[in-house]
C-alpha cells in the first residue's frame, strides 16, 4: 500500500489547481495573484501545489518595506568593504550594520554611525507589524481562530523588547542587536558577559525549558502522529471529534508509557503554549536585564540559587604545571 | 558474459544479498571498531588541568599526543645558552678592550661580554648586532636590553611568579630580528563608516579573525582603556558607555582582548575565571587571574615606555603598514601559545648580566 503525506511522500496528488473558498463574496478569490502550478520537488516537501497567493495591501507593503530594509543592510555592508564584491562575499558572514554608537543615546545618529541602522529597523518594523496584521486579515477572512497572529505576536514580542523597548527603557540605540551573521551572535555573547551570565536570568531559564520543551513535544507528537498514520490517525481534526482506533493507542501508548496522555485536541495546545512562551519569557528576561538587573550572578547569589564553591582556586592545589607538561625534574 | 547455466540458476533461485550483505558490513565494521579501540585506546586522549573545585567544570584540556611534545624553541635556547664566567677579579674589562661597547655593559668582563654578545646576536638572528653604533639596530638594542632588564627587576610579580624563569631577548625574538607574534594598529578597518561600526566586523589578527572589535590591542594594552565591564552589585543605573556604565560594544571590546589572551596562552577562560561568573567579588577567583592582570600592567607599561617610541628609530619598512607605527608587543609575543613562556624554562639563570640593572650577580 502506498504511503500519503510523509517526509518524503511517495504518492503526490497533482490534477487541476486547487482554488479553495471564498466566503467573502469574492474579494478573497479578486485579490488572488499568481497562476497555480505544480512542482514535484516541492510536492515531496508538502503540497505540490503552488500558488495563487493572497497578498494583499497589507503583503505587498510588508515585501516592499523588507526589501528596502534587507537591502539598506546589504548595501552599507558593501560600502564597509569598498563596493568589492569579492570582499562582500569573503567576508559576508563577519559584516553587519551596526547600532548607533552609545554617544548618540536616543538622538538621531549620523548616517554612516547608525543612522542607516535607525531607517532599516524602522522600515523592518512596519515590515513586520503590517505582515503581522496580515495573518490576522486572513484568518479573518477564513472565519478561523487567530491563534497563528498571536503565536506570530510572541516572536515580535521578543524582536520589540530587543530592537525597541530595551534601548528605549536603556536611554541607547546602542543597546540594539546588529544586523550581521557573527555581529548578532557576538551582540549575544557580549549581553550574557557584560550583564553577569545570562543563565543565572530565570526567565531565559524558563525560555530555555519552553524551547527544549517545544522540541521535545515537536518529536514525540510528530512521532506519534506518524505512527498511527495506518489507522487514520493524521487525520487529526476527525480524530478529535469522533475519536477512532488511531487515537485510542495513541493514548495507550503514552498513558503505559509514561503514566500520562495528551489528548488529540490537547496536544495542539501544549505545543501552542510551549512555543509561544519561549519568546514570551525569553522577552522578559531580556528587558529586565539592565533595567532591574545588571549582574544576574550577583543577583542569583542574593537570592540563594548560586552556590558559593569554597574549595581552591588555580591549578597549584591540583597538580602543577610541569607535571601536566610531563616536565617534571 | 557469464556461462548460461549461471544466469538461468540465479534467474529462478532469486535472493536478495544486498539487506544481509549490508548488515554485515554493519555489525562486522562496528566489531572492528571496537576492537580496535578496546586495543588501541582513545586515539585523542586528552588530560586535563584542574583549575578549580570538584564540581564546578573548571579544568584546561589538552591531548596527550601535544603534551608529550615539548616547544621545539627550547632545545634552540638551550643549545645557545652557556654558563656565566664567575670573574675572579683579575680580568679584563670590556670597556678597555672592546670596541663599540654596549652602553651600560662596560664593566663586564671580557669573557662574559663576548659570551653574552654571541648569545644576543643568535637570539636576535643579527649576525652583526651591536658591530656599528651609528646602525638603528644598535639604537633600538640599547633600549630592548634596558627593557628586558626591566622586566627581570620590576615585572617579577608576573614573569616569575610561578618560579624563576626570568627573560631574554630569546624570549620574545626567538632568533629572528623582528619577534613574529609582535602587532600594529590597523582600526578602523572599515570603509565609509564611523564609530563603532568602523573598528569590527571584520577577518583581521587583531580580532582573532571573528567578528569582534579589532581594535582590543590597541585600547586596553596601548591607551590602557578600562577592560572589566562587570558592576559588582546585583543592580547598577547608568546609561551605556556614560561614565562607568559599560556598553554592548565595550564588552564585544573587552571579549576580543579575552579571545587573544586564551589563543596567545593556549588556555581557556577557566584557567583565569571561575565557570559561573567573569568576575566575581566574593573571591572565587583563580591566582592566574591576577598573574594575568599584572602581565597586561607590564604590557600597557612596555608598548609605552619602549616600544611605540621606536617609531622614530626604526626604518619604514619596520614600520605598520596603516599608521607607520612601531611593532608593539602583547601576550603572544612571548608567550608563542604556551601557557608559560618556553614552558617554563629558567632562560634567566645563565645572563645576571640581564637580569637587573646593577652589578650583575655571578653568585661569587
Amino acid at each position: 500500500m502506498a504511503e500519503y503525506q510523509n517526509i518524503f511522500t511517495q504518492v503526490q496528488v497533482q490534477g487541476p489547481p486547487e482554488m479553495g473558498l471564498d466566503g467573502t463574496g469574492g474579494r478573497l478569490m479578486g485579490e488572488r495573484a499568481g497562476k497555480p502550478g505544480f512542482s514535484t520537488l516541492i510536492g515531496w516537501l508538502g503540497n505540490a501545489q503552488l500558488g495563487p497567493i493572497n497578498l494583499g495591501m497589507l503583503g505587498v507593503i510588508s515585501l516592499v518595506t523588507g526589501t528596502l530594509a534587507f537591502n539598506i543592510i546589504g548595501f552599507n555592508m558593501l560600502a564597509q568593504v569598498g563596493w568589492s564584491i569579492p570582499e562582500f562575499l569573503r567576508q559576508g558572514f563577519w559584516l553587519a550594520l551596526e547600532p548607533p554608537s552609545p554617544e548618540y543615546g536616543l538622538s538621531i545618529p549620523p548616517l554612516n554611525d547608525g543612522g542607516w541602522y535607525i531607517i532599516s529597523s524602522f522600515l523592518l518594523l512596519v515590515s513586520v507589524l503590517l505582515w503581522w496584521a496580515r495573518s490576522y486579515q486572513l484568518a479573518a477572512s477564513h472565519k478561523m481562530g487567530k491563534h497563528v497572529f498571536w503565536a506570530f505576536g510572541s516572536a515580535i514580542w521578543l524582536f520589540l523588547v530587543l530592537g525597541l523597548f530595551r534601548p528605549i527603557l536603556m536611554g541607547s540605540w546602542s543597546e540594539a542587536v546588529p544586523y550581521g551573521i557573527f555581529p548578532h551572535l557576538d551582540w549575544t555573547t557580549a549581553f550574557s558577559i557584560r550583564y553577569g551570565n545570562l543563565y543565572y536570568n530565570p526567565f531565559h531559564c524558563l525560555s530555555i525549558v519552553f524551547l527544549y520543551g517545544s522540541v521535545l513535544l515537536f518529536a514525540m507528537h510528530g512521532a506519534t502522529i506518524l505512527a498511527v498514520t495506518r489507522f487514520g490517525g493524521d487525520r487529526e481534526l476527525e480524530q478529535i471529534y469522533d475519536r477512532g482506533t488511531a487515537s485510542e493507542r495513541a493514548a495507550l501508548f503514552w498513558r503505559w508509557t509514561m503514566g500520562f496522555n495528551a489528548t488529540m485536541e490537547g496536544i495542539h495546545r501544549w505545543a501552542w503554549w510551549f512555543a509561544v512562551l519561549t519568546p514570551i519569557t525569553g522577552g522578559i528576561g531580556i528587558l529586565l536585564t539592565g533595567t532591574v538587573v545588571d549582574n544576574w550572578f550577583i543577583w542569583a547569589q542574593e537570592h540563594n540559587f548560586a552556590p558559593m564553591y569554597d574549595g581552591s582556586y588555580g591549578y597549584e592545589d591540583y597538580g602543577s604545571y610541569e607535571a601536566f607538561i610531563g616536565q617534571e625534574d | 558474459m557469464f556461462p548460461k547455466w549461471f544466469d538461468k540458476w540465479n534467474r529462478e533461485n532469486p535472493k536478495d544479498i544486498y539487506r544481509p550483505a549490508i548488515a554485515i558490513s554493519v555489525v562486522g565494521g562496528a566489531v572492528f571498531v571496537a576492537a580496535a579501540l578496546v586495543a588501541g585506546g582513545q586515539p585523542y586522549a586528552t588530560e586535563s588541568l584542574q583549575a578549580g573545585p570538584r564540581g564546578t567544570g573548571m579544568s584546561v584540556p589538552e591531548f596527550k599526543v601535544d603534551l608529550a611534545q615539548p616547544d621545539p624553541d627550547i632545545e634552540a635556547f638551550l643549545a645557545s645558552t652557556s654558563d656565566p664566567v664567575v670573574p675572579q677579579g683579575d680580568e679584563e674589562i670590556a670597556g678597555e678592550t672592546r670596541e663599540n661597547v654596549v652602553p651600560g655593559l662596560e664593566d663586564l668582563t671580557v669573557e662574559n661580554y663576548d659570551r653574552l654578545l654571541a648569545a644576543m646576536r643568535e637570539w636576535t638572528g643579527i649576525p652583526d648586532l651591536f658591530e656599528d653604533p651609528a646602525n638603528y639596530q644598535s639604537s633600538v638594542g640599547y633600549l630592548m636590553i634596558g627593557m628586558t632588564r626591566n622586566i627581570n627587576e620590576n615585572w617579577a610579580g608576573h614573569v616569575n611568579a610561578n618560579k624563576e624563569v626570568g627573560v631574554t631577548c630569546y624570549t620574545c625574538h626567538r632568533g629572528q630580528p623582528v619577534p613574529n607574534n609582535v602587532w600594529f594598529r590597523i582600526s578602523p578597518v572599515n570603509d565609509s563608516v564611523e564609530g563603532w561600526s568602523a573598528n569590527q566586523n571584520r577577518v583581521t589578527m587583531q580580532s582573532q579573525y571573528t567578528s569582534l572589535p579589532s581594535d582590543a590591542l590597541e585600547k586596553y594594552l596601548l591607551d590602557g582603556e578600562q577592560i572589566a565591564v562587570h558592576d559588582l552589585e546585583s543592580r547598577v543605573a547608568g546609561t551605556p558607555g556614560v561614565d562607568d556604565y559599560a556598553s554592548i560594544q565595550q564588552t564585544e571590546r573587552t571579549y576580543s582582548l579575552m579571545n587573544y589572551v586564551s589563543n596567545s596562552l593556549g588556555v581557556n577562560c577557566l584557567f583565569c575565571h571561575n565557570s559561573r561568573a567573569f568576575y566575581s567579588a566574593s573571591g572565587q577567583i583563580t591566582p592566574q587571574w591576577a598573574t594575568a592582570t599584572l602581565g597586561i600592567q607590564m604590557v600597557q607599561e612596555l608598548n609605552n615606555t619602549y616600544l611605540a617610541p621606536l617609531d622614530g628609530i626604526l626604518p619604514e619598512h619596520r614600520l605598520g603598514p596603516v599608521y607607520g607605527d612601531a611593532p608593539k608587543a602583547a601576550c603572544k609575543t612571548c608567550h608563542q601559545s604556551y601557557q608559560q613562556p618556553l614552558q617554563g624554562t629558567n632562560v634567566i639563570q645563565d645572563w645576571p648580566e640581564l637580569a637587573n640593572s646593577d652589578e650583575p650577580d655571578y653568585g661569587n
